[in-house]
């Protein structure tokens, strides 16, 4: 029980601290790539900007528009904060850690529910941004409020079918289970890992995760040219903060998602030569170097696509997205329910099929097969 | 019709083929172009440690020049005043007394002159103006401060201190019209 407490506690520094350097990392990448050198005066390399930023939003005035709904108002940025915070509980951050002769699990919670958790957790988030956008009372804020409902809709669905895929395939809904299928690097002559299993999947999946977000090109709800900041123009000190910090937060959250899913979390190559402490601390760097080389690649695509219009983001968002990950669904089936001798006449070949592969239902054992489904 | 510049292009408005539609070449393309700049030189300049230099006809704060021996060569004459289009100079004259001669070149000279620094444009038309090559534009910065009055340079910022002459050969050089 106290473990749990000490893990939820770290969870939560540390989540904070890596979103609050978030801030200085997008900022420090923005200007590389703008051929800058970026915030360099608040320490060295300026790594205290964040905590000067923190500063500033706490000591601002905590203004409040005479015609905003008080609570509302204030609710609104706390519900985006909690709900960004929550995601974090049900990701595995690495394999089990042996310490005073006891057993413990580096995740706060293995529901066996893990990603319905997660998304579910997510939807909420977008009551954050619309009670807050509403309860400003301002045309701008109402604006992007309401396009951050309608993104967060249009995307969730494509998202859940990617995610339904992998469930397919698993066989479970705990991220546990996802992570541990995902083995090492190579099983059963192909890659473990299900981005090599399901490209077409991470794909869409890494699209709807930007659009989840609300990061460029998909920033609409925030767009500080269109809108003036959309759903957090009324906000301000450590209200605005918030919003800003849980962006940063699902940011980090969702990245950490992406690795779990697709690139097998805290699996590295090579990893049945450790065991042990050393396999769950060597695992846990490696998932956090995978998230981190996927918030990177989040930035990246940031300062390098311009932000869509608003019926291009729909017309991706209806079109594109969710027939391609359904039609991926249904190959995916397809393929799965054909390893499972669901096609053979023969009675017994079934279960002779289903005899040999001895894996629970469900599972895809045949990679192969799953290659040759995704490139039909 | 003919294009004179060369620089025309037909806009065409074809089919986009499969893999355009896709957009995914153009967009790896695009980010391939940024990640190349990752590794570029910074255009940043370090401000206050490090100062670009200024182009020969920058035009900064004024300075009112001395002659070699030390004398002041505005004679007040207000030509200046009357060519500045921002009207940020004003003075007033007075008549050089005697013993003053190693102050003053010649028989009038400005016991006040100043220059509205937040009027100023930095046109450099006084300094086009002026028959006595008193007035010149600098390479210097005028600094910021809070208050409005602290804008109105009076002679004792405007004039050269006779151990600390100004240099403007610079500007001499280049920016004067030719004669």
């Amino acid at each position: 029980m106290i473990i749990k407490l000490i893990i939820v506690v770290v969870l939560f520094a540390v989540t904070l601290g890596i979103a609050a350097y978030l801030t200085l990392m997008e900022r420090k990448v923005a200007a590389w790539m703008q051929d800058r050198i970026g915030p360099d005066r608040a320490g060295p390399f300026g790594l205290l900007q964040p905590l000067a930023d923190g500063g500033k939003m706490f000591f601002k005035e905590d203004f409040r528009p005479t015609n905003a709904d008080k609570w509302l108002f204030i609710i609104g940025p706390g519900i985006a904060m909690f709900t960004s915070l929550i995601t974090g509980a049900v990701i595995p951050w690495g394999p089990d850690l042996q310490l005073f002769g006891e057993t413990i699990s580096l995740q706060v919670a293995d529901v066996n529910i893990g990603i319905l958790f997660i998304m579910g957790a997510v939807s909420i988030g977008v009551y954050g941004i619309m009670i807050g956008g509403w309860a400003s009372n301002n045309k701008f804020a109402l604006f992007g409020a309401i396009r951050a409902s309608s993104q967060m809709i249009s995307y969730e669905l494509a998202m859940g079918v990617s995610v339904i895929t992998i469930v397919m395939m698993t066989g479970s809904l705990s991220m546990r289970d996802i992570v541990d299928q995902q083995h090492g690097f190579w099983q059963d002559g192909w890659f473990s890992w299900n981005v090599f299993k399901q490209p077409i999947c991470f794909v869409v999946f890494l699209i709807t995760a930007l659009a989840e977000c609300n990061r460029a090109p998909f920033d609409l709800p925030e767009c500080e040219s269109e809108l003036i900041g959309g759903y957090h123009t009324e906000y301000g000190a450590m209200k605005l903060g918030f919003f800003l910090f849980a962006e940063y937060v699902n940011m980090f959250i969702s990245c950490a998602v992406i690795s779990a899913l697709f690139f097998g979390g805290y699996n590295f190559p090579g990893m049945d030569y450790f065991s042990g402490n050393t396999l769950a601390i060597l695992g846990t760097l490696v998932f956090f170097a995978k998230t981190f080389f996927f918030i990177f690649v989040f930035m990246w695509i940031r300062w390098t696509l311009p932000r869509f219009r608003y019926d291009q983001l729909m017309h991706i968002g209806w079109k594109k997205m969710i027939p391609i990950a359904l039609i991926n669904l249904l190959i995916t089936g397809v393929v799965i329910a054909y390893t499972e001798g669901w096609f053979s006449k023969d009675k017994s070949n079934e279960s002779a099929s289903n005899a040999k592969i001895e894996q629970p239902l469900g599972v895809n054992t045949s990679p192969e097969k799953t290659k040759t489904g995704n490139s039909l | 019709m003919e294009s004179l510049s060369n620089r025309k292009k037909v806009v065409s408005n074809k089919k986009m083929t499969f893999m355009e539609k896709l957009y995914f070449p153009a967009i790896l393309g695009g980010m391939w172009i940024t990640f190349k700049h990752l590794f570029k030189k910074h255009n940043t300049v370090k401000y206050p440690e490090v100062k670009r230099e200024f182009a020969p006809v920058y035009r900064g704060q004024h300075v009112l020049k001395r002659d070699e021996e030390g004398r002041e060569n505005c004679t007040a004459c207000g030509l200046c005043a009357v060519a500045c289009p921002a009207e940020a100079i004003t003075m007033t004259s007075e008549e050089r007394k005697k013993g003053e001669e190693h102050l003053y070149r010649e028989e009038k000279y400005a016991s006040m002159y100043e220059i509205n620094m937040l009027r100023c444009i930095f046109c450099g038309l006084c300094e086009e103006a002026c028959p006595k090559e008193a007035i010149f534009l600098t390479d210097r910065i005028v600094p910021t401060y809070f208050e409005r009055n602290d804008f109105i340079y009076g002679k004792d910022k405007l004039v050269e201190p006779v151990d600390q002459r100004v240099d403007i050969s610079k500007r001499q050089l280049t920016g004067k019209r030719p004669a």
